[in-house]
């Protein structure tokens, strides 16, 4: 920079008059084939990230992102669940050691002391080698907190039937449906479903909404008879003009809903 | 045309200096995969980076539609995801960049850690870092709630629960981030959208600031 007696300001300001050539700096003397960021390597980067956007994209399109029903505080059978990357942290407060009388231990010390010895890792590991074989206790802690990493996540994810939860937490936008409580099928189903699929066919812990079945009706007053799944059969007993009673209520309310 | 515009700007405010010094760097051969195909693991912390625009675009376009309440949260998601055009794509790609940002951030991790390129001068780069995905996690959890869908309720209700067996300072905790000692709801809502919309992503501008600068002032550690 330029300093010192003749220097020209732009007016009043402290811009110096004198222009600069806005060029890169020259890296032909540099080791190797090191080249410009600006524009040299970005002219090929950018490909590297339009790789990546058109898998990601893909990602996007090809899997919708989920959303379950409104939250109901009241829904006691819920199984909470948090989203991946926090599974390992849930599954370690399910044992023993890291529960009960020992939570401390599952909330705070374990897991400070990872993360503390990860936020440390430069003073802990203070040698001068950089390569792994020079350091085989910091890689070691690594690779040992991996993998206790990956297998609690495994562990938790592996009992999760997540096609089924996705099922029966289907978002359903409430207030556009109204149920007509004088239908002579809702009678019907007050006596044998509402129990579990709820008061609005919304659903609930043990099992689906109605609302938005992708059952036809045969199917319906099938299931009603022999169940399906989870559901056992014969929750439906009476006469089949009273199970078609059914069945129209539940495609009536359905067919409200779209 | 442009360069009178540049010229002219140039001219009042010195501009030049400015941009070399943000454009202007030196890409060594050892970190180039046009060189050496290896090198791609360079490429994860710009990718990282690259995540964290698309979630910032994304997630402001998503505050056009999104209602911060418990009568409408749930509603205002439900209404993009279904009525509005591409508010599928808007909101999948949010709800995908939060899980893929957690991904790229660990391999850029496990790639300055088995380089042992955290040492010295690095250590302080790797304490912003580290630093970084704590304001990244804490993203996540805040983020979860704001559909206001059951897993988002139940989840929420566990985690502060957690936050709540932290000895002495628990149920402070708990009521800084849940508005109440026992109760998640509007209150909870709210906190959580005005964290994960202006507290963290705050925090974290800042600590990508001082990361990039940290790594302008070292430049990027030597081949091993
Ligand atoms: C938003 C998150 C982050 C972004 C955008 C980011 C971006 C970058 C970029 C672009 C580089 C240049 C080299 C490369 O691309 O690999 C870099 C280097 C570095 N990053 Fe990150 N990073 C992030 C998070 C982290 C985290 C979580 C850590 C560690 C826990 C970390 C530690 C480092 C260190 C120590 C360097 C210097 C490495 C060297 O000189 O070889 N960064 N970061």
């Amino acid at each position: 920079m330029h300093k010192g007696k003749g220097m020209k300001f732009v007016g009043d300001s402290r811009i110096s008059a004198e222009r600069k050539p806005n060029v890169p700096k020259d890296y032909s003397e540099y080791p190797g084939r090191t080249e410009a960021f600006w524009p040299n390597f970005l002219l090929k980067e950018w490909l590297v990230g339009a790789v990546f956007l058109a898998g990601f994209l893909t990602l996007t399109l090809a899997h919708p992102s989920p959303l379950e029903g409104v939250a109901d505080p009241t829904n006691a059978a819920y199984i909470p669940l948090p989203d991946w990357y926090f599974l390992f942290l849930y599954e370690l407060l399910k044992y023993e050691f890291a529960s009960g009388d020992w939570t401390i231990l599952g909330i705070l010390v374990l897991p400070g002391i990872a993360f503390g010895g990860l936020l440390l890792a430069p003073f802990l590991d203070n040698g001068p080698g950089r390569r792994p074989h020079q350091r085989p206790i910091a890689v070691g802690m690594m690779i040992l907190g991996l993998a206790s990493v990956m297998w609690l996540t495994y562990e938790s994810a592996a009992h999760v039937d997540w096609e089924s939860r996705a099922e029966a937490n289907k978002p359903i936008p409430a207030s556009d449906v109204e149920i007509d409580t004088e239908d002579p099928g809702y009678a019907i189903y007050e006596n044998s479903c509402l129990q579990c699929h709820g008061d609005d066919l919304q659903g609930g812990g043990a099992a689906p909404a109605l609302i938005g079945t992708e059952h036809s009706a045969e199917e319906i007053a099938t299931i009603a008879v022999e169940g399906i799944g989870s559901m056992p059969p014969e929750q439906f007993q009476g006469s089949d003009e009273e199970l078609q009673q059914l069945v129209d209520f539940i495609v009536s309310v359905n067919e409200q809903a779209e | 045309m442009l360069q009178k515009i540049y010229d002219w700007i140039d001219d009042r405010i010195d501009i030049t200096p400015i941009w070399r010094d943000i454009a202007d760097h030196e890409v060594p051969e050892h970190v180039n995969p046009a060189h050496h195909f290896s090198a791609f693991v360079y490429c994860f912390g710009g990718l990282t980076f690259f995540v964290v625009v698309i979630q910032i675009l994304s997630g402001m376009f998503l505050t056009m539609y999104y209602v911060p309440d418990i009568e409408n949260a749930w509603k205002s998601v439900y209404y993009l995801q279904t009525e509005v055009a591409h508010g599928q794509i808007v909101r999948g790609m949010h709800h995908w960049g939060a899980s893929v940002v957690i991904v790229m951030l660990l391999l850029h991790t496990l790639r300055v850690f088995f380089q042992g390129a955290y040492k010295k001068p690095r250590e302080l780069n790797w304490i912003v870092g580290v630093l970084i995905f704590f304001i990244m996690l804490g993203l996540g959890f805040t983020g979860y709630l704001l559909p206001w869908d059951n897993k988002a309720f139940f989840a929420t209700q566990v985690g502060l629960e957690i936050a709540e067996q932290v000895p002495f300072i628990g149920t402070q905790l708990k009521t800084l981030l849940s508005g109440d000692p026992s109760i998640v709801g509007a209150q909870t809502l709210t906190r959580f959208f005005a964290i994960h919309v202006f507290f963290l992503p705050a925090a974290l501008f800042g600590l990508m600031a001082a990361h990039f600068i940290l790594i302008r002032r070292q430049g990027i550690s030597g081949p091993l």
